[in-house]
């Protein structure tokens, strides 16, 4: 499923965005390689969707860049967001509908398209209305509609913000999913001990500036900024 | 569901008959001849002996003219002499043949306020109803019918134009909507027999004068020119205008009738009258 | 009113009887209307839709030509159909007038500008929820297009339902480009235009409660078609 041809490490270079005539990111810089899932971490309002939202392509950065190895190409990726948009169609349509944009023949996208929905437990429902399914289910599905195109990178923005408990569990077991497959998962999310579960790297954000990039062990035991430690204390709320 | 519906829908319309496979001709002809029924009882009969179907566009004379000239019809059969006789001139047809005549009558409210009710002479009581001031619906629409008024006005010495704001009203449309309208407004009107005695909302419409030689109203038949319109389907065209004036189809015209009522003289052996 | 009771009579008489020349008459008001909606559906839907998700110059003076052609006067839309199938016309050669082709034609012009007006509103607002979604999936504005359309698709049903039934009660455009001819192009309106000319106001207002009976059906269907296919796809 994995393309061939790797198109890591994704680089931010002095990253800026504005809207409005409001600064939200002021001159970020941000390398992601392959390996353990990165999570963005940061307060409300730390600028957490729009950098993912400037590193998927969406958006167009007001000054910097973003590279995928090297080079300024197209967006790549597939992303998830906070509240996903289930299409008027069936589950397994839905699935299926990146694979027909990437102009796959019925047969094949079908059949990859089920193969993502076994992966996230939906497959029992994909003749159902995508509409109908629940808060969880949504989630999921759209989990596996991201991931039905096999993609390198999949960003996720608050993947389980409005889940109950046990519905966020098994997001985030789809989550561990996406990584073992070796895709990197770059996420954000308020939920730190979601963050412990999850994260391989940390990458904090505050007010627009990226405050620190270290390993998740060293983030959560050894923050080197003030900010990051009072955040980590529960402190830091914008 | 919204797939079956589709197949539904695409199901109905190969039926339609977008063009016609039939062997047929368009005449432009009068809502005169049409809505009387005249043509329900004889086009049949012409499609029996010949096998040729007959649309009729059923429009004011001068309408009905236009669409020949635009080489929309075939055949056109209307009833206004001059405007025929200009037609042929231009070239847009090279022979007319008179068909048969009806008469025009005026009817008014029973109240008669113009007091014209039992006269023989078109023309006083014209003047009469002008003297009154009393309404008058004219179609005013170029027809056969409207050229008739407007001939009698003339030859009562009356401008109408005059009348319009107050009691003369121009209403623009076809014989029916005139007849409606009059009947609404207790209005007279010029109307041919056949149209009056086919029409159903008379109200407290009635006929006032009759029998005057000048509401005489004579059809005639032509073939719209084929050198200036190539289409025109000249010999099914000439085929129908052969058959209406040939013995069966003048019978045809004359066995026509509503309440044991002939509502159309055939007159196409004898020599046309002109008034 | 008795002429109403009149007319109550009459309609029923008439489809009681299963009167054949009414039938026909009914047969051919259903096809051309649902023609001239397909047709017109062919080109105001994906229009409607492509001036939703599409920003280009020109685009604000289109909207505003859509709103106002909305307005068209259906005699004007049927003489510029008659002027331009007269066999005097440019397309003379198609020896369209008269014929139920010009009719379909006729309301086709009628109700595009409508389908495109309205399919716009609608998909607009899908637009907004979809646009971000799409574009995560790399689908670009001529992707969306055909995506939007199937997903809007219970709205569009609407939308159609209105344009047809602009086309089947419309009267003044296919009286000039069909004529009005027995048999051939007589439809529900230009009947009902006929027999109250003839001063048969019962049976013309039969007809036309007959009309607004089918119009009802149709809708009807189409509601319940709709409803039910919501009640699958969500």
């Amino acid at each position: 499923m994995r393309a061939p041809v790797s198109h890591l490490p994704l680089v931010a270079t002095q990253l800026r965005y504005a809207a409005g005539g409001v600064a939200i990111l002021h001159g970020l810089d941000l390398a992601i390689e392959a390996g353990p899932p990165l999570v963005i971490l940061g307060p409300n309002g730390a600028g957490k969707s729009v950098l993912l939202r400037l590193l998927h392509g969406l958006i167009v950065p007001t000054g910097g860049n973003v590279t995928w190895s090297g080079e300024p190409g197209r967006p790549r990726g597939a992303m998830v967001f906070q509240r996903p948009v289930m299409l008027r169609r069936s589950v397994l349509a839905n699935a299926a509908y990146p694979l027909k944009l990437a102009g796959q023949p019925r047969a094949a996208r079908h059949a990859a398209a089920m193969a993502a929905l076994d992966r996230v437990g939906l497959a029992g429902l994909a003749t159902r209305a995508a509409r109908r399914l629940s808060g969880g289910e949504q989630q999921r599905l759209a989990l596996a509609r991201a991931e039905a195109t096999g993609p390198e990178v999949v960003f996720l923005d608050e993947p389980c913000a409005s889940l109950d408990p046990a519905a966020a569990r098994a997001v985030e077991a789809i989550i561990a999913g996406i990584a073992g497959r070796g895709a990197k998962v770059v996420m954000t999310t308020h939920d730190l001990a979601q963050a412990r579960r999850l994260a391989g790297e940390i990458a904090f954000l505050h007010r627009g500036r990226l405050l620190e990039q270290a390993p998740a062990a060293t983030f959560f035991s050894a923050p080197s900024t003030p900010e990051a430690a009072a955040f980590l204390r529960g402190e830091l709320l914008a | 569901m919204i797939r079956r519906i589709l197949i539904l829908l695409i199901m109905l319309l190969p039926a339609m008959p977008l063009q016609a496979q039939e062997r047929s001709i368009t005449i432009a002809s009068t809502t005169s001849t049409e809505q009387s029924g005249l043509f329900g009882h004889i086009l049949p009969e012409f499609a029996r002996a010949t096998g040729i179907a007959v649309r009729v566009v059923a429009l004011g004379t001068g309408q009905a003219l236009d669409v020949g000239r635009r080489g929309d019809a075939d055949v056109v059969f209307v009833h206004d002499r001059a405007a025929e006789l200009r037609f042929l001139a231009d070239g847009f047809a090279t022979r007319r043949d008179h068909v048969m005549f009806n008469d025009f009558v005026l009817v008014g409210p029973a109240a008669d306020p113009a007091g014209i009710d039992g006269l023989r002479d078109t023309v006083e009581a014209l003047r009469r109803i002008a003297a009154a001031g009393a309404p008058f619906v004219s179609r005013g629409d170029r027809s056969g019918t409207h050229a008739a008024e407007l001939r009698l006005w003339q030859q009562a010495g009356i401008d109408p134009a005059a009348g319009r704001g107050a009691w003369y009203r121009e209403i623009g449309q076809g014989m029916g909507p005139a007849l409606n309208t009059s009947a609404a407004q207790g209005a007279y009107v010029l109307t041919d027999r056949g149209t009056w005695l086919s029409f159903r909302n008379r109200q407290e419409l009635r006929i006032l004068v009759e029998g005057d030689a000048r509401l005489f109203n004579q059809y005639g038949v032509m073939l719209v020119n084929p050198q200036r319109h190539p289409h025109v389907k000249a010999a099914d065209g000439q085929r129908f205008i052969d058959w209406i004036l040939s013995e069966a189809g003048q019978r045809s015209i004359a066995g026509y009738r509503i309440n044991g009522e002939q509502l159309f003289f055939p007159n196409a052996t004898q020599p046309e009258p002109v008034s | 009113m008795s002429d109403l009771s009149l007319a109550f009579d009459a309609a029923l008489t008439l489809v009681a009887t299963g009167d054949e020349t009414l039938s026909r008459i009914i047969l051919l008001s259903l096809q051309v209307s649902i023609s001239a909606v397909l047709v017109a559906a062919l080109v105001g839907l994906p229009l409607g839709a492509l001036l939703a998700v599409a920003r280009f110059p020109g685009r604000h003076g289109i909207i505003i030509t859509l709103n106002a052609l909305m307005g068209l006067p259906p005699v004007v839309a049927g003489l510029v159909i008659y002027l331009l199938l007269s066999r005097s016309g440019p397309l003379g050669s198609l020896g369209l007038l008269f014929t139920p082709g010009a009719m379909v034609i006729a309301q086709a012009l009628l109700i595009a500008p409508i389908l495109a007006a309205l399919s716009r509103q609608v998909l607009e607002g899908l637009w907004e929820e979809y646009a971000e979604q799409l574009r995560s999936f790399g689908a670009g504005t001529w992707r969306a297009v055909p995506t939007l359309l199937w997903d809007g698709r219970f709205a569009l049903l609407t939308v159609l339902l209105a344009g047809f039934g602009r086309a089947s009660a419309e009267v003044g455009a296919v009286m000039i480009v069909g004529g009005n001819i027995e048999g051939f192009t007589r439809v529900m309106t230009t009947a009902i235009a006929l027999e109250t000319s003839k001063g048969d106001l019962p049976l013309a207002l039969a007809l036309g409660l007959v009309l607004m009976a089918i119009v009802l059906a149709v809708n009807a269907a189409a509601q319940v078609a709709r409803d039910a296919a919501v009640r699958r796809a969500g």
